[in-house]
């Protein structure tokens, strides 16, 4: 592997609070404070005038689909659509079929991942055994096995006596809990936002307070047994108050806000899309403000996608019956340049820092800083690029996405993992 | 002003000329019914495919009435005898009712929105005879063409709504239309079944059944949809019939000239008594009379016919 001298970039680098230009070199796959001048002249010049570097971007919720559900998507497919978006570190959700809820099935995943990834790829396991909510997964052995949290991610946890248990048993191992907070009682046969939109359009509402209940739940259990949880996808209001006052109390809970409900709400269903239809649903402009408040003063921690590849046979068709779920991957950089940077004056280095440093301190992953001895995971993108989205050729199995057909400013030119190039001039490098 | 719109998907979406076009177009085809020839050749060689996907009496007969009044070939379609049972996705047995060279779908689903998607993917008209608990629209135009029968202009008249309106595709169709022709609509029911998101649509939402029915001139009763309601909704039927049943002490508050208007089918004694029913001050029958002509109007508009036109048809 040659080393790698990327010169001329605006560096930004949360973790060391750096932004500004200058080169990156790498060497052995890592980090390199500089190269010797003979190294210099034998290094892969990257010439990154006009863009940014930053570390490779971190996702810490994915749907890779695999095993099981490969018509959709598959590690080799979904860790290609991170690479397209920057992103060198993803953590796939266990929701598969059969569900990872046991080492041999996470061993498989990271078999996989070896074969077939391109960028790093690290397993979540069930809460539950099958995620049904009603006996504990060998939460250790799934330790053991490698799995960076747990979580029943798309169901929830609905039994509080169970969720305490998990959570006393997972904090044994310090292993982060992340919950997708729905009440499901008050939520059956729900396919959107409760509210005006969902009265106009005649179809089944999901009330904020269903999330809202179990995020507080969470809370309450996270104070009582000192258990880390993750809080998943908020999308209400009330979710990121909660969780404000929770953080103010010095409560373990960590949250992450995804790209789709900064940047819609669910006026976005007037015309019933399925592809602005997933779990939790688009809510109204004031959750879609106070989620935007909650990532400005740290209440939410980080941005993860929750890339959710469905087929479209299974996504076109009438509203109630597609499934939830949109893909993440390949936008999310771009989506945040757009709602962040220019229309809520984020600064850039601040966008970035939910996107690496901090989804990467969540779970505790290694990746998201730039210091010298660390990994070189890289993301080079020009900040200032139109281009136009076409989720049909992307590089997810794939293709709902919300985005499709939108015209974006800042592309990802190049993403490196292990002083790799694995993407560059819009093509994944073999 | 010519009639342009080939689809009709939602009262939402017509503007208060259209909604007028298809009384006007309506009232020409009531006088055609009551001939002793009922039949018009509008529609002779075009074939119009009723897809219905749930159960229907009324709708699904009064189109079908329409259909032939107008000359045109129909074909039933239900859930329990089409493709949908093997597994058939709707776009593809959509499709294939194309192919098979349906000039018009009138579809009516469970799933909101339905209609919509399939005016998307399909070249012919799509109308819709009732979307989950989102429209009907041909309802929403034959009611309020019922109460123009009765009353003249609607405009500043007090309609009340009464029942479940939460999972009613019968009241927000007529909302839209009789908030667009200017009448005062009130909605009550229980809080659960009457949320306050429906004063987004221009209405007064109400749960005091005897201030809300003082002076209105209109009341239509919606039947309490037991298969669309989780059981939370409210308590029993004994409890609703006791809180929100139209009998004679309660029908007294009303205008003396008010009408009562059902679109069926009705659950006698729970929302409302039997002789109110029968009553002398009850158009539900009209209504279903009715529905004939605006589905001949609608039917006729949709596959290119002129409003002007429609004397001559």
């Amino acid at each position: 592997m040659p080393d790698l001298w990327i010169s001329h970039a605006r560096i930004i680098d949360p973790a060391a609070r750096r932004d500004g230009r200058g080169d990156l070199f790498v060497r052995d796959g890592r980090i390199a404070p500089s190269l010797p001048a003979a190294a210099r002249k034998r290094a892969q010049k990257l010439d990154a005038r006009g863009l940014v570097a930053c570390p490779g971007l971190v996702d810490i919720h994915v749907h890779f689909r695999e095993p099981g559900q490969t018509h959709k998507e598959t590690i080799a497919t979904g860790s290609r659509a991170a690479a397209a978006g920057g992103f060198t570190t993803v953590v796939c959700m266990p929701n598969t079929s059969p569900p990872a809820d046991n080492a041999g099935t996470i061993q498989f995943i990271k078999d996989a991942v070896l074969r077939d990834a391109v960028v790093k790829v690290y397993p979540t396991g069930c809460i539950t055994v099958g995620m049904k909510g009603q006996a504990l997964a060998p939460i250790g052995s799934l330790k053991h096995a490698g799995v960076v949290a747990i979580t029943d991610d798309g169901e929830c946890v609905q039994s509080n006596e169970l969720m305490r248990r998990a959570a006393e048993y997972a904090r044994m191992f310090d292993l982060p809990i992340m919950d997708h907070c729905q009440d499901s009682a008050m939520t059956r046969g729900a396919v959107m936002n409760e509210g005006v939109m969902s009265t106009r359009l005649g179809l089944h509402g999901w009330p904020n307070a269903a999330e809202d209940l179990i995020v507080a739940r969470n809370v309450i259990i996270s104070t009582y047994t000192g258990a880390h949880i993750h809080l998943q996808h908020i999308s209400s209001k009330y979710s990121v108050e909660l969780i404000r006052r929770a953080k103010a109390d010095g409560i373990r809970i960590t949250a992450e806000a995804t790209p789709h409900h900064l940047a819609f709400t669910d006026r976005a269903l007037a015309t019933y899309d399925p592809n602005f239809k997933m779990n939790p649903p688009l809510r109204t402009e004031e959750d879609r403000r106070e989620i935007i408040a909650g990532l400005r003063d740290g209440t939410l921690d980080c941005i993860s996608t929750d890339h959710a590849p469905h087929t479209d046979y299974e996504k076109d068709r009438e509203f109630d019956y597609a499934p939830n779920g949109i893909l993440g991957l390949e936008t999310a950089l771009a989506a945040m340049l757009e709602v962040l940077v220019k229309d809520n004056a984020f600064k850039l280095a601040h966008v970035i820092d939910l996107m690496t440093r901090r989804p990467a301190g969540v779970l505790g992953l290694p990746g998201g800083t730039l210091a010298p001895g660390a990994a070189a995971d890289i993301c080079l993108f020009d900040p200032g690029e139109r281009w136009r989205y076409d989720a049909r050729q992307g590089f997810s199995k794939s293709s709902n996405s919300p985005w499709h057909g939108r015209t974006f400013t800042g592309r990802v030119k190049t993403t490196i993992v292990d002083g790799r190039i694995v993407f560059a001039g819009g093509k994944i490098v073999p | 002003m010519p009639w342009n719109r080939r689809h009709l998907l939602t009262v939402e979406e017509l503007s208060l000329a259209e909604i007028g076009q298809i009384h006007a177009t309506a009232a020409v085809f009531k006088k055609i019914l009551q001939r002793s020839v009922k039949k018009v050749p509008a529609l002779r060689g075009k074939t119009i495919v009723n897809f219905f996907l749930e159960p229907s009496t009324r709708t699904r007969m009064a189109f079908e009435m329409a259909a032939k009044r107008l000359s045109a070939d129909v074909i039933s379609l239900d859930a329990a005898s089409s493709s949908t049972q093997k597994g058939e996705t709707l776009r593809d047995t959509a499709k294939n009712l194309q192919a098979l060279n349906a000039d018009m779908i009138v579809i009516r689903h469970s799933a909101s929105g339905s209609p919509l998607y399939l005016s998307r993917i399909l070249d012919i008209p799509v109308i819709n005879a009732g979307d989950g608990p989102h429209e009907h629209p041909t309802q929403g135009l034959l009611d309020t063409f019922t109460m123009q029968e009765h009353l003249g202009s609607l405009r500043g008249r007090k309609v009340v709504i009464l029942g479940d309106i939460l999972f009613s595709r019968v009241a927000r169709s007529n909302i839209h239309a009789l908030t667009k022709m200017g009448a005062a609509v009130t909605l009550v029911g229980p809080s659960t079944l009457v949320p306050h998101w429906f004063t987004d649509f221009g209405v007064t939402v109400a749960h005091d059944l005897k201030s809300a029915l003082a002076d209105a001139e209109v009341v239509m009763l919606l039947r309490i949809q037991h298969e669309r309601q989780a059981a939370s909704h409210f308590p029993s039927l004994g409890e609703y019939t006791g809180m929100f049943g139209l009998n004679k002490t309660r029908a007294s508050w009303l205008n003396p000239k008010a009408i009562i208007m059902h679109p069926g089918p009705i659950n006698r004694g729970v929302e409302i008594d039997s002789d109110l029913a029968d009553g002398p001050r009850s158009v539900i029958l009209e209504q279903v009379s009715n529905g004939i002509a605006i589905r001949m109007a609608v039917l006729y508009l949709c596959s290119g016919g002129q409003p002007e036109n429609v004397e001559t048809s």
